[in-house]
């Protein structure tokens, strides 16, 4: 934390200025919402690890994750996280169209990420294997489930963004409304890493 | 369509319910009534209910707070009541009715009473202390509000359509499961404690983002006054520690929801994991509550002992270690439960260190009024029995950290969190509530009453909590609604005459309002500083204007108001006014409390359609003000100037005794 510096007061402060300190704010803040967010996350991955060893008479993990579904899931969203780099790259060159169509390749390998893992779970209610099964099924469903609700909201958030690069340009409003989208992608991105080591990898090995 | 509801739930179930759904029911409806005999619904909706200004929105939450004061005393006043009589019988209230009461009471005590003050007080005090003119995000701010009152609704509500619950306010699983409690209680819990847990958290991040980032020019972190440190350590806590709330709440709404087996006894459920989680945030949540009393006792006492505080260094030092060592005690809640030796050990141990750090602040208030000016106010006094009661709340609490002492989940521990909450918490808001009022409307509320109300809270208080030390003694099990042992009985009439007491330091509350609003002349402050206080708040006028201050003050230390009163520059006139950019009013933030309420109450019910419909009031609320850019009025300098100009600076403000 740095402490005020002593310079002239903000009362000569332009719209402008006042427009910059603004924006600087809500990206501070956006972080310490991220911040609060991992708490949840962490408290999630806290409830699956006590309850892995709850599996009722529930199938055990080993029968249920399949390593090839769950390795093209962690590529669609890797990927996702590498079009969006892209992406910001461009809005910092002023790439109006560029921005655009990153953010599009973005939505497409989200969407995929998405699709596949209702898929999944999808399946693994038919198989028996739903999230009121065992106290172990409940943890897992909900800690992935809530990521991948999270990841629709940025999906949501894409295309509301799109929308608004459309239609407004790269203006400072806008651009920094894509770094907050930025920084809340990379972020699940990397609960996803979080997801594929504790969740899936333990028992796949 | 209707979902689960009926017309069985209304509460013809008991007379006693049906006349509170009544008091609720006419309550609204008058209030409805002298708004529109007054013809001031557009004044209400474009002054207050749409305002973004920070003092605006702190009185609202201070009221909000004042208003379920009083449903959560009522609650308290019935369970003395029926614990009073219930020897041998069934006393006035079925089994069922007594523990709802018991669930709201404190429910509503936590979450829409204390919380609301706290944040009130943050509102109109911190902002000023900082000499900031609005809060980093203004709407956001009111978006807290209304979440806040959103959920004070919910509570509201289940007193008229179905019932609360009866699983105690942390509902603790397996009871709260759907097996064993299958109304909607629980639902309206899990619902009023989630709407208004994310206007909390919200809250937090505001103040920690505007105290970070909007200070004065010169204010440096070790020259902020207390009470803003409790508020940055306070939104700290709330940020962190409210995620676990919502957590705990979620999982077990989806348990109920979605037959889901996290706290379930069987297939594979664990209830443990709830009272962890639970008190992740709960152990955080008593410094929530505590921490901001804290700071407003520091101010309080600065104040009227005429001296800089002693220690201000180790007072800020203590709030923050307060801070950390909050976050790593929580399972000192359920020792009881069977974590291991080791575990226990280490919480037992972990625990009483949080005595150190109090201790400190309490010997800095000491020390700051010894050799001082003590001028015994009603703050003053708030303070005082606050310091003396705590001292015998902390003393109890070493004692419930003993691990094999066998007074856990008796009266002992009812009376020793009341110790806590209620000096340390309650009794510091009352005593922010005394001492800025004239800060937030520009007179005083008048001592006598104010003297009355003190004495007998603090009377009340006594008599209703150090009877329930004894009986915890004695062996008496919390939540009682009927018992067989006649040696209990005494203790538990002097406990309701406490409660009585407390109705008269209520209803004394009241009447000080009114006789100072009736006197408001004669109580006004026109040099905006009754207090000769020493914090930048009392730098601008009282009330302050909607910017707060004309030009924002460079600050070089701490006290900045009196160092300026002491070198004669407090009551310069600026020489130039500038331009101010303030935001707009917003309607959004009402619309969106209101949609989550909606949502909410469907979710209980299950009215699907209806829930579908609160959801995207919600998204679309949230959608039209995602884009705005440009939600602010320019206030020229020529008005700012005529604004300031009306302002008396009164040659008193440079008096002031030397510290």
């Amino acid at each position: 934390m740095t402490d005020a510096v002593i310079s002239s007061g903000h009362d000569d402060e332009t719209a402008a200025e006042a427009a910059e300190r603004a924006l600087d704010e809500k990206t501070f803040g956006f972080w310490i919402y991220l911040m609060s967010d991992a708490i949840i996350f962490a408290l999630l991955f806290a409830t699956f690890v006590v309850m892995s060893h709850n599996p009722a008479a529930g199938s055990a993990s080993h029968t249920l994750f399949r390593l090839p579904d769950t390795f093209a899931k962690t590529i669609l969203l890797l990927a996702s996280s590498t079009t969006l780099g892209c992406s910001t790259a461009a809005t910092a060159t002023g790439q109006r169209w560029r921005t655009l169509a990153w953010l599009g390749a973005t939505f497409l390998f989200g969407l995929g990420f998405v699709t596949m893992e209702i898929s999944e779970f999808y399946g693994m209610a038919v198989a028996g294997a739903g999230p009121w099964r065992s106290g172990f099924l409940s943890a897992f469903f909900t800690l992935v489930g809530t990521h991948a609700i999270h990841v629709s909201i940025g999906l949501v958030w894409i295309v509301l963004s799109g929308c608004e690069v459309t239609s407004r340009g790269l203006n400072p409003f806008v651009v920094s409304r894509l770094y907050r989208l930025g920084l809340f992608w990379h972020f699940l991105v990397i609960v996803w890493i979080g997801i594929f080591s504790f969740v899936y990898l333990p028992e796949i090995l | 369509m209707l979902g689960k509801l009926t017309i069985d739930a209304l509460p013809f179930y008991s007379g006693i319910a049906m006349a509170g759904a009544l008091v609720v029911v006419s309550g609204v409806l008058g209030v409805a009534a002298l708004v529109t005999w007054l013809g001031r619904w557009r004044y209400l909706w474009s002054e207050w209910l749409t305002s973004l200004d920070h003092k605006r929105i702190g009185i609202m939450y201070v009221t909000l707070a004042l208003v379920m004061l009083v449903r959560g005393f009522i609650d308290a006043m019935m369970m003395r009541t029926q614990q009073a009589v219930a020897l041998d019988s069934d006393g006035y209230l079925p089994p069922g009715h007594f523990d709802q009461i018991f669930t709201s009471h404190a429910t509503i005590m936590v979450f829409f009473v204390a919380i609301p003050f706290l944040t009130g007080l943050f509102n109109v005090v911190v902002p000023q202390q900082i000499g900031a003119r609005r809060l980093a995000f203004p709407f956001m701010n009111s978006v807290s509000l209304w979440l806040t009152a959103a959920g004070a609704a919910l509570v509201m509500s289940s007193l008229v359509i179905g019932k609360f619950s009866t699983a105690g306010w942390n509902a603790y699983p397996p009871y709260s499961e759907a097996q064993f409690s299958p109304d909607v209680g629980v639902d309206y819990w899990i619902w009023a404690i989630l709407v208004s847990a994310v206007g909390s958290m919200l809250t937090g991040i505001n103040f920690l983002v505007t105290i970070v980032k909007r200070r004065a020019p010169g204010m440096r972190l070790m020259m902020m006054p207390l009470f803003t440190w409790a508020t940055l350590c306070t939104s700290i806590l709330m940020v962190f520690a409210f995620p676990a709330l919502i957590v705990a709440a979620s999982l077990l709404g989806l348990d109920r929801y979605l037959g889901m087996h996290f706290f379930t006894d069987g297939d594979g459920g664990n209830v443990m994991n709830y009272v962890s989680l639970f008190w992740i945030w709960g152990h955080p949540d008593v410094y929530i509550l505590i921490l901001p009393a804290f700071g407003i006792y520091s101010e309080v006492v600065a104040t009227f002992s005429g001296r800089r505080l002693f220690g201000y260094e180790s007072l800020i030092y203590s709030t923050a270690a307060i801070t950390a060592l909050s976050l790593v005690v929580w399972l000192h809640h359920f020792l009881t439960m069977g974590s291991g030796a080791d575990v226990n050990a280490f919480f037992g141990q972990a625990a009483p260190l949080i005595a150190i750090p109090t201790v400190v602040t309490i010997f800095d208030w000491l020390f700051t009024m010894y050799r001082g000016r003590v001028q015994f106010t009603v703050p003053m006094l708030f303070t005082l029995g606050f310091i003396v009661t705590f001292v015998v709340g902390g003393m109890t609490g070493a004692l419930l950290a003993v691990v094999p002492v066998d007074i856990h989940d008796t009266t002992f521990l009812v009376a020793h969190f009341h110790n806590l909450l209620i000096p340390g918490a309650l009794f510091g808001y009352f005593a922010g509530y005394q001492y800025w009022f004239p800060k937030a409307f520009g007179f005083r509320l008048e001592e006598k009453w104010g003297r009355r109300a003190f004495w007998a809270w603090i009377v009340g208080f006594c008599l209703a909590f150090i009877p329930l030390y004894i009986l915890g003694f004695m062996g008496m099990p919390q939540h009682l609604n009927r018992y067989y042992t006649p040696g209990w009985q005494p203790y538990l009439i002097v406990a309701e005459c406490g409660a009585f007491f407390i109705l008269c330091g209520i209803i004394f509350l009241a009447v000080q309002l009114a006789t100072s609003i009736r006197d408001r002349a004669a109580l006004a402050v026109p040099t905006g500083d009754p207090w000769d206080a020493r914090t930048l708040e009392w730098a601008t006028a009282s009330p302050p204007a909607t910017y707060n201050f004309a030009v924002v003050p460079h600050v070089n230390g701490i006290d900045s108001w009196w160092t300026m009163k002491q070198a004669g520059t407090a009551a310069r006139k600026p020489g130039q006014f500038h331009d101010i950019l303030m935001p707009d009013n917003s309607g959004t933030g009402v619309v969106l409390g209101a949609m989550s309420f909606v949502f909410a109450f469907a979710m209980i019910w299950q009215i699907w359609w209806l829930a579908a419909v609160g959801a995207l009031g919600i998204f679309a609320a949230l959608l039209s003000q995602t884009f705005r850019d440009h939600a602010e009025h320019r206030i020229p300098a020529s008005e700012v100037e005529a604004i300031e100009s009306r302002r008396i600076l009164a040659p008193a403000l440079v008096s002031g005794a030397p510290t």
